[in-house]
């Protein structure tokens, strides 16, 4: 099981200070944030991938390759880079690149984004969304697995012997990931290739996602991959703690009561009641992270959101200081415990490089 | 045989539960036969606050999800809205616009309002009427119109000489028709929805 943050990179005024974030402080903190999370002994971070205000990071594989040559463990990822709007072409180029310069310690998450006014910005029409993520994506998956391309699409223009550069580190593709909100056909997706599938699961009740996961592991079963409880499922979460749950609550609300997404709405008792939003001890913290595998199964990667809605930088350390001393060694043993020995870990370079060079040579 | 009266009156008591009371009873009647009917009344003023959240979260919660779901659950719908500004009330928009947007499809609908005036009674055929279309209901061809002149008088020319009474009668005949000669669709199960994965691949290859 992997435990990781996810970044949206939002650039927000802190409600309780009335002080906004210049772009540079905004980069240079989430940079701090992803080097903590190596610290504090997470496995995963993850930076949104954005082309619009208040949102700075529109350059993922930059900040990703920076972030590698400054540590040594922590797999890099994106949440989600949009394979709508980005010609694929670039990101095998882009992802394969920051796979050799990180050791293979890489993976994505494919996402579709979902602001209209982007995809014109980017030569393409979000009503061809769907049809664009599964064109984009096949040929992305194609140009990773094959040296030689010949090629042709309904959105971009044919290849003719085209070869991206650099090929796959040890000729092993980056594992992905499909993100989604609320579309089955990336669920299909995801199932068909086999690959991973992320349910966002922040702001929305959890019987939304069980939905969407449920056929994703049906799916991935149907397609040959394995069982429907050997599907590789990734899921989010946002918390905010302190040790005493009444501070946390306390210092939160704030921060709630004015967030880009929910803020204005219901009170945080009723979202955190509705959604998987926790805001308390660490304890609390724990249990409600742990009812997740109830509601989804056995799953593979947990993200937390932990440094938006204006958030202080030193607040979210302080965040990662608790999650890391407090709520990731007892996650760590209750996910293992009763967790059946044939359900897999998220593939990482080892163990897909492991897999191929023990896979039956087919004639 | 599940009829869904919403309404969207916001004094307690108010004029349009009023007609709304008086649309449910008398499509009862007329739905009276072998079958049970079930009448399920939903006052939108009781869900104004979670039907706001809905807007800024995208989810419904607690009772709002329970009326989406009793909606989607109903063989006829009965759907009756203030007249304010020319058009339905906001809340009653509101509603409609966080029901899932298949909800209705297929399903008869009664359309009715409340107004201070009679000059604003064609809101129900240029406003309502085509919202309901969108949603692909089928909406009955009598829609009902309660200005305050109507609560205290019977017909006049511009009604065929029929009173309120006798409209909603008319109104609650045409809608217990489409409902008893309804065969409901069954309900679908999440792979169906699914379009297979090659199907999809298929599609995209040039042609």
């Amino acid at each position: 099981m992997q435990f990781g943050i996810f970044t949206v990179g939002d650039v927000t005024t802190d409600p309780t200070t009335n002080r906004t974030p210049s772009e540079n402080e905004r980069i240079k903190a989430m940079v701090t944030i992803a080097l903590k999370a190596e610290e504090i002994g997470l496995d995963v971070f993850a930076t949104g991938e954005h082309h619009n205000p208040p949102f700075v990071p529109s350059s993922p594989t930059t900040m990703l390759g920076y972030i590698a040559a400054r540590t040594e463990r922590l797999i890099l990822s994106t949440s989600t880079t949009l394979i709508t709007t980005n010609d694929p072409v670039k990101i095998a180029e882009d992802y394969a690149m920051l796979q050799h310069l990180a050791d293979g310690r890489i993976d994505l998450m494919m996402g579709r984004g979902n602001t209209g006014p982007v995809y014109p910005w980017f030569g393409q029409d979000i009503r061809q969304g769907i049809p664009l993520a599964i064109e984009n994506y096949a040929l992305l998956h194609a140009l990773w697995r094959q040296d030689v391309v010949t090629w042709e699409g309904r959105f971009r223009t044919p290849l003719q012997s085209f070869t991206s550069t650099p090929r796959p580190l040890d000729g092993v593709p980056p594992f992905v990931w499909h993100g989604s909100i609320r579309s089955p056909e990336i669920a299909e997706q995801a199932a068909y290739y086999g690959d991973g599938f992320f349910a966002n699961h922040i702001f929305w009740p959890k019987e939304h996602f069980q939905q969407l996961i449920n056929l994703y592991r049906e799916r991935y079963a149907h397609y040959g991959h394995g069982t429907p409880e050997q599907a590789i499922v990734g899921l989010g979460g946002q918390i905010f703690m302190r040790r005493n749950s009444q501070d946390a609550v306390r210092e939160f609300r704030p921060y709630f009561d004015n967030a880009p997404v929910y803020g204005h709405g219901p009170s945080l008792e009723e979202f955190t009641a509705e959604t998987p939003l926790t805001v308390g001890s660490p304890q609390q913290v724990i249990d409600k992270t742990l009812t997740f595998r109830d509601h989804f199964g056995h799953y593979q990667r947990q993200l937390f959101l932990m440094d938006h809605a204006g958030l202080p930088l030193k607040t979210v350390l302080e965040q990662l200081d608790l999650l890391g001393e407090e709520v990731l060694p007892v996650l760590r043993k209750e996910f293992a415990a009763g967790r059946p020995s044939d359900v897999p870990d998220a593939p990482t370079h080892a163990s897909l490089l492991a897999r191929r060079d023990t896979a039956p040579v087919v004639a | 045989m599940n009829l869904v009266v919403v309404t969207a009156g916001l004094s307690k008591p108010s004029s349009t539960r009023l007609l709304a009371d008086r649309l449910a009873a008398a499509a009862r009647e007329r739905l009276a036969g072998d079958e049970p009917v079930e009448v399920h009344v939903i006052e939108l003023r009781d869900l104004a606050v979670d039907i706001a959240h809905n807007l800024v979260t995208g989810f419904p919660a607690g009772a709002l999800r329970t009326a989406l779901d009793t909606v989607k659950a109903a063989d006829g719908l009965i759907a009756v809205t203030p007249i304010f500004t020319a058009s339905y009330s906001g809340l009653f928009k509101s509603f409609f616009d966080v029901l899932d947007n298949t909800a209705l499809a297929g399903k008869p609908v009664l359309v009715a309002a409340t107004g201070g005036t009679a000059r604003h009674s064609l809101a129900l055929d240029h406003a309502l009427r085509p919202m309901f279309v969108y949603l692909r209901a089928i909406v009955v061809p009598t829609a009902v119109y309660a200005a305050s002149e109507d609560w205290g008088s019977g017909g006049d020319v511009h009604t065929d000489g029929l009173g309120l009474g006798e409209r909603i009668g008319r109104a609650a005949e045409e809608l217990a028709g489409l409902m008893l000669r309804r065969t409901p669709a069954p309900p679908e199960a999440a792979s169906d929805k699914v379009v297979p994965f090659e199907q999809q691949l298929a599609a995209l290859r040039p042609r």
